[in-house]
């Protein structure tokens, strides 16, 4: 200490200050308060009005949800065991949640039948939709709806097996003269196909489904959730060959075709599916042949297959308008003709583009298929708003049966929707 | 069966099916099945249970056609169908008879070229309101919110009647009666119009029934009933009769219970005729000579149904009113069988 | 093919017409004809078979004839008297009002979302990422039968206005919101200058757009002098006056009077209704479109390159007039597209109207008319007539605007 005094200068650092921390308000958890909530007035007021918003909500829905009841025989029932508190009566759903997943007909000891083809289904679009899996898997994806036909539908297996056959005796008949002629092997596949579909069904006995080793389901009792994602399965995948078709031919250089797909696809975008449904419930079965009468089931899937072709080819004319004009230029230098160059050069990129719009319309053809709860088919929502909300014991519980169905869908779609997503990145990364 | 060619797979399927034009009773004996269009769910007339079973009063009539025709009363395929599908379904046909409380009138039976076979039901609209409103008549609605079911003949009633009586009201047209019950409920409208009996229904699902009242009026006749396509006679007879047998019946004391026994043989008459044990009405009809007792066997009699589905001991608890038999002041009477 | 010369001229065999690119086209062309006319051919006569065997006829007659129920929401005279074709009109206004409404409100709500997702608050961001990706995720359907529900259950009905110690009450006794609609004062004319009501209301109108070219003219006299001096006058008092002075003199001049909505037996009466039904539905589209429009609005925003906010933040632009003046102007040719398959959407997502009871074309001419006549091929016909034309006038009308908003290259 007596350096001090001699040391004419006041103070002198002899070593570094140690690095203090930041002052408590340049740290942690209240610096990123500080940016992200409260970096302003007016975004004050704005995090303010929303916790207000949260509490709100939470405040109206936590009791409700944390005091359901989830045992219980009827609504009258339920009242009685909250006994005036506020609560959600969730025994509706324990009660009937197999109507509401597979419908009010479709037989109790088969719904490990749908849920093996729900499975089976995964397995089967898992090559689709991941490039990275073994290109073998594809020829499970090409088998699996007649797999998954027979499963849901059950009865003779001779059903699936001769349509099976119609298809591989199409696709022999193509390897064999598409090489020389695409037309030909395509019509000439056709044919072939109508021919053993033909011979096929009118072998297989009537009473053939009898003594099946699956029982048979009338697809009058499918229903609820399962009958959401069968028809959206469906008619997502019998309306993308469709699609495609319809964006080729929207591009033809032949007038005809060109018209002919154009007013198709602006006439079906031009109207809502309810309209669509309509035909398919009240116009369609005039249509027929006058001796016989096709599934309500069928009907719809002929209308939505229609509707969700023409907002997939528009997806994918945009797919084919984006590719470079080289791309066709490369084609011709080659010397392909019109189908090679479609199948080797432009559809396979066109359709890569395209796929985070097909997989759009196809989360958007999804959600539509609630539509047909108001033809009168009992789909998750038609169960709810039908069967269910009709029936003396569950008459009045609303919430918990249309919550219930919005978060299914919702799973479902935002699931999808991040695939999309993880999708599109993964697409941008490739171009590099 | 015919194999429609066009359709090919779909067709043995199930998907799709070939009708013959010959006649509906050979189509639906070679079928072995009868597609009943039924409602899509009103408690007590045609509705899945938790079971996924039908039940309800049209659908008793639906099995005992089936019973009558195949002798099998579960096999019926139940078609559901809204008051815009109806029409069609039984036009193309998709379905063999249409069993849905539609009310019998004019332009359905001449225009749209169906057959109504016969009343199973009388009915009549009438009006429900909460008893705090301190309404006792339709005639103070002045001013009201009405809650209608569409698809019926609801609306036009309920305009013929304000209209008649010149008063205004709001109409909101609702598709479902859940739906309608709900807005009820909720104060949203003051008055809910449909059916005396759907109201009797409807009424009985509430968490107080005792608060609300039926008002007196009935504003129209809706006699409820069976219907097959136009010009198909054999089947427009089949199902008239099954109808007539199970009224006849209940008249004749014929019952589920007794059948057997009566079926022996009775000093009656016309009981022997209706069961078969006497005369060929049957082989007329081209059924089975016991068709009657079987379509009886099925579920009971008129009265019986009655009683099961919607009757005084049932939720829904109506009385038998008009649908009372002849010989007790109703308007039920079955032409004699002979 | 055109700079070839053509191959020398060989006599005309069959082969060439599938080989021959000349040809080709033109045999497929007509063996596509051919098919079209068969299937044509192949349904017509199935329709015809069908109907002829049901005893039916295609005839529009019954459009003439009395509908014989009521509608509650109409926008001209109708009543259970009228015809199928008048309760059809009524359904069509009906279906292009909640439209018009919804596209409007949910343009609104996903510029709103959509701005507010890129906002630097993380806890606004998440909420409006939240909102998008619930709304979007789930059935139209579903939420407007949810958002009917609520409605319904959670607004009082006007039984519960009622007696000595109601539950509910009025709000500013003006305006009524029940579950059956609400109640809002309507403006009238005690002593107006013409006997017909809309013609006050067209003077009304006449002098705001009167107000309107006074105050675009100040404005740009404000900007003459400001290039002349380099000094803007003060504009903003003056054009407040211009504003107001006429509209409250006119106001005062036809003696301007409010009718307010009050409970007269079962309903409120007086004032203009809204009905429960059309609100919910409305409340219903604009809130499900307008988290598509705010992932659109985002997707539009984050195009325009992130320079472009600098280069006006380097100007000493505020964040709120650099969203205005730089980025939302760019970002509109970005989003005007998708938007009008979203305007067209609403349109058509209208006609599950049905659902909430709401009068539209669908529940009028595709519902109850249907019902009653049983024509259900004409009424199906007619109602997908009605949408098609709808939606091409409105891509039309909006392609119009597309094109003239789009970058003027020069």
């Amino acid at each position: 200490m007596a350096d001090q005094t001699t040391n004419p200068i006041a103070f002198v650092a002899d070593g570094t200050i140690p690095p203090s921390p930041p002052p408590a308000n340049q740290t942690g958890i209240i610096k990123w308060l500080r940016e992200n909530l409260f970096s302003g007035v007016a975004n004050t007021i704005l995090t303010v009005l929303s916790i207000l918003l949260i509490y709100v909500l939470l405040k109206n829905t936590l009791p409700w949800i944390l005091n359901g009841v989830w045992n219980a025989d009827s609504l009258a029932q339920c009242r009685e065991i909250l006994d005036g508190k506020t609560g959600a009566c969730f025994a509706v759903l324990t009660e009937r949640w197999h109507q509401l997943i597979y419908g009010f007909k479709y037989p109790d000891d088969a719904y490990w039948r749908p849920n093996l083809a729900f499975l089976l289904m995964l397995v089967a679009v898992a090559p689709v939709l991941f490039f990275d899996l073994p290109r073998k898997l594809l020829l499970f994806t090409a088998v699996y709806p007649f797999v998954a036909f027979w499963l849901i539908w059950g009865g003779t297996i001779l059903v699936p097996i001769v349509a099976l056959l119609g298809c591989v005796a199409a696709a022999v008949v193509f390897q064999k003269f598409g090489k020389n002629s695409f037309a030909a092997g395509f019509f000439g596949g056709i044919v072939v196909a109508l021919v053993v579909w033909n011979v096929g069904g009118a072998l297989i006995p009537d009473d053939a489904n009898e003594g099946a080793l699956l029982s048979a389901v009338p697809s009058r009792d499918l229903g609820g959730f399962m009958l959401n994602l069968m028809l959206g399965v469906t008619c997502v995948s019998l309306s993308l060959p469709l699609g495609i078709a319809l964006a080729l031919g929207r591009q033809s250089d032949m007038p005809l075709i060109k018209w002919v797909c154009v007013i198709f696809i602006e006439f079906i975008r031009g109207v809502p599916l309810i309209t669509l449904l309509f035909v398919a419930s009240v116009m369609l079965a005039y249509f027929f042949p006058p001796d016989s009468t096709v599934d309500l089931f069928l009907r719809v899937v002929i209308m939505i297959t229609m509707f969700s072709a023409a907002y997939i080819a528009e997806v994918i004319r945009g797919g084919l308008a984006a590719l470079p004009r080289g791309q066709y230029e490369a084609a011709d230098s080659l010397g392909l003709d019109y189908p090679q160059a479609m199948r080797l050069i432009i559809l396979p990129q066109a359709l890569k583009i395209s796929i985070p719009g097909i997989v759009n319309v196809a989360v958007g053809l999804f959600k539509d298929t609630t539509l047909v709860s108001v033809i009168s088919m009992f789909d998750l929502v038609g169960m709810i708003r039908g069967p269910i909300l009709a029936s003396t014991e569950w008459n009045g519980v609303y919430w918990e049966l249309l919550g219930f169905a919005a978060l299914l869908f919702f799973v479902v779609c935002y699931g999808i929707s991040q695939y999309s997503q993880w999708l599109e990145r993964r697409l941008a990364t490739d171009h590099h | 069966m015919k194999k429609s060619v066009i359709l090919g797979v779909a067709t043995v399927a199930g998907l799709a099916a070939g009708a013959a034009a010959a006649g509906t009773v050979d189509d639906v004996k070679a079928r072995g099945k009868l597609n009943c269009g039924v409602t899509t769910g009103l408690v007590g007339f045609a509705a899945p249970d938790a079971n996924g079973e039908w039940q309800g009063f049209d659908v008793s009539l639906c099995r005992a056609v089936a019973a009558a025709v195949l002798g099998d009363a579960s096999a019926v395929e139940f078609v559901p169908t809204t008051g815009k599908t109806r029409f069609t379904a039984l036009a193309s046909g998709e379905i063999d008879m249409l069993a849905r409380n539609t009310t019998w009138t004019f332009s359905r039976d001449v225009d749209l070229k169906f057959e109504f076979v016969g009343v199973n039901y009388y009915d009549g609209q009438g009006f429900m309101v909460p008893k705090a409103l301190g309404v006792s008549s339709a005639k103070e609605l002045d001013g009201a919110t009405v809650c209608i079911q569409t698809g019926t003949t609801t609306e036009l009633n309920l305009a013929d009647f304000f209209r008649s009586n010149n008063i205004s009201y709001e109409p909101v047209p609702i598709e479902t009666n859940a739906e309608a019950q709900q807005q009820y409920l909720a104060g949203a409208c003051d008055v809910y119009t449909t059916d005396a009996s759907g109201l009797a229904a409807t009424r009985a699902t509430f968490e107080n029934p005792g608060d609300h009242v039926l008002l007196p009026e009935i504003i129209s006749k809706e006699p409820l009933g069976p219907l097959v396509r136009h010009g198909d006679h054999e089947w427009g007879d089949v199902v008239r009769w099954t109808l007539n047998a199970l009224v006849s019946a209940e008249e004749l004391g014929v019952t589920s219970a007794n059948i057997d026994e009566m079926a022996a043989g009775t000093d009656n008459p016309e009981v022997n005729r209706l069961l078969g044990t006497e005369g060929t009405l049957g082989e007329m009809l081209g059924l089975d000579a016991d068709w009657a007792m079987k379509a009886i066997k099925s579920g009971g009699n008129y009265g019986e149904v009655f009683a099961k589905n919607i009757g005084e001991e049932t939720p829904i608890g109506l009385a038998r009113g008009l649908n009372a038999q002849w010989t007790d002041g109703g308007l039920l009477y079955s032409p004699p069988f002979r | 093919m055109s700079t070839m010369t053509d191959p020398p001229k060989a006599d005309f065999r069959l082969s060439m017409l599938i080989n021959d690119t000349r040809y080709r086209s033109l045999t497929f062309q007509v063996i596509a004809a051919i098919v079209i006319a068969l299937s044509i051919w192949y349904l017509g006569n199935n329709l015809i078979q069908n109907l002829r065997a049901a005893g039916l006829n295609i005839s529009y007659s019954f459009l003439g004839d009395p509908s014989g129920y009521d509608i509650n929401q109409r926008l001209i005279e109708y009543d259970s008297q009228s015809s199928h074709g008048r309760a059809a009109v009524v359904g069509i206004l009906n279906t292009l009002l909640v439209a018009f409404l919804a596209c409007i409100t949910a343009t609104v709500f996903g510029v709103i979302a959509g701005v507010l997702r890129l906002s630097n608050n993380w806890l606004v961001s998440k909420l409006m990422a939240v909102y998008v990706e619930i709304f979007r995720n789930i059935p139209v359907l579903i939420w407007i039968i949810i958002i009917f529900t609520i409605m319904t259950a959670v607004l009082p009905g006007p039984r519960e206005f009622r007696g000595e110690n109601p539950t509910s009450s009025m709000l500013f006794d003006l305006f009524a919101f029940t579950n059956r609609g609400v109640y809002i004062p309507r403006p009238e004319f005690a002593n107006g200058l013409f006997g017909a009501t809309f013609l006050n209301w067209l003077l009304v109108i006449a002098v705001l757009v009167g107000s309107w070219f006074a105050t675009r003219e100040i404005e740009k006299r404000a900007s003459l002098k400001q290039e002349q001096t380099g000094e803007r006058p003060k504009t903003g008092l003056v054009k407040l006056a211009v504003w107001l002075v006429p509209f409250a003199l006119l106001m005062v001049l036809m003696g301007l009077t409010w009718e307010v909505p009050a409970l007269k037996g079962f309903n409120f009466s007086g004032g203009i209704k809204v009905g429960g039904p059309l609100i919910a539905l409305w409340f219903a589209l604009s809130i499900y479109t307008g988290a598509f429009i705010a992932e659109n609005v985002r997707a539009g925003i984050q195009a325009i390159s992130k320079g472009q906010t600098e280069a006006a933040a380097a100007l000493g632009l505020r964040p709120g007039r650099i969203m205005n003046l730089v980025i939302l102007p760019q970002a509109l040719r970005v989003i005007i597209p998708p938007l009008i398959s979203q305007y067209l959407n609403i349109t058509k997502n209208s006609s599950l109207a049905i659902a909430v009871g709401y009068a539209d074309i669908t529940a009028t001419l595709g519902g109850i008319t249907l019902n009653q006549t049983g024509r259900a091929i004409e009424c199906v016909l007619l109602l997908m007539l009605f949408y098609l034309t709808a939606s091409l006038l409105i891509s039309m009308a909006m392609n119009i605007y597309n094109a003239s908003v789009k970058l003027k290259e020069r």
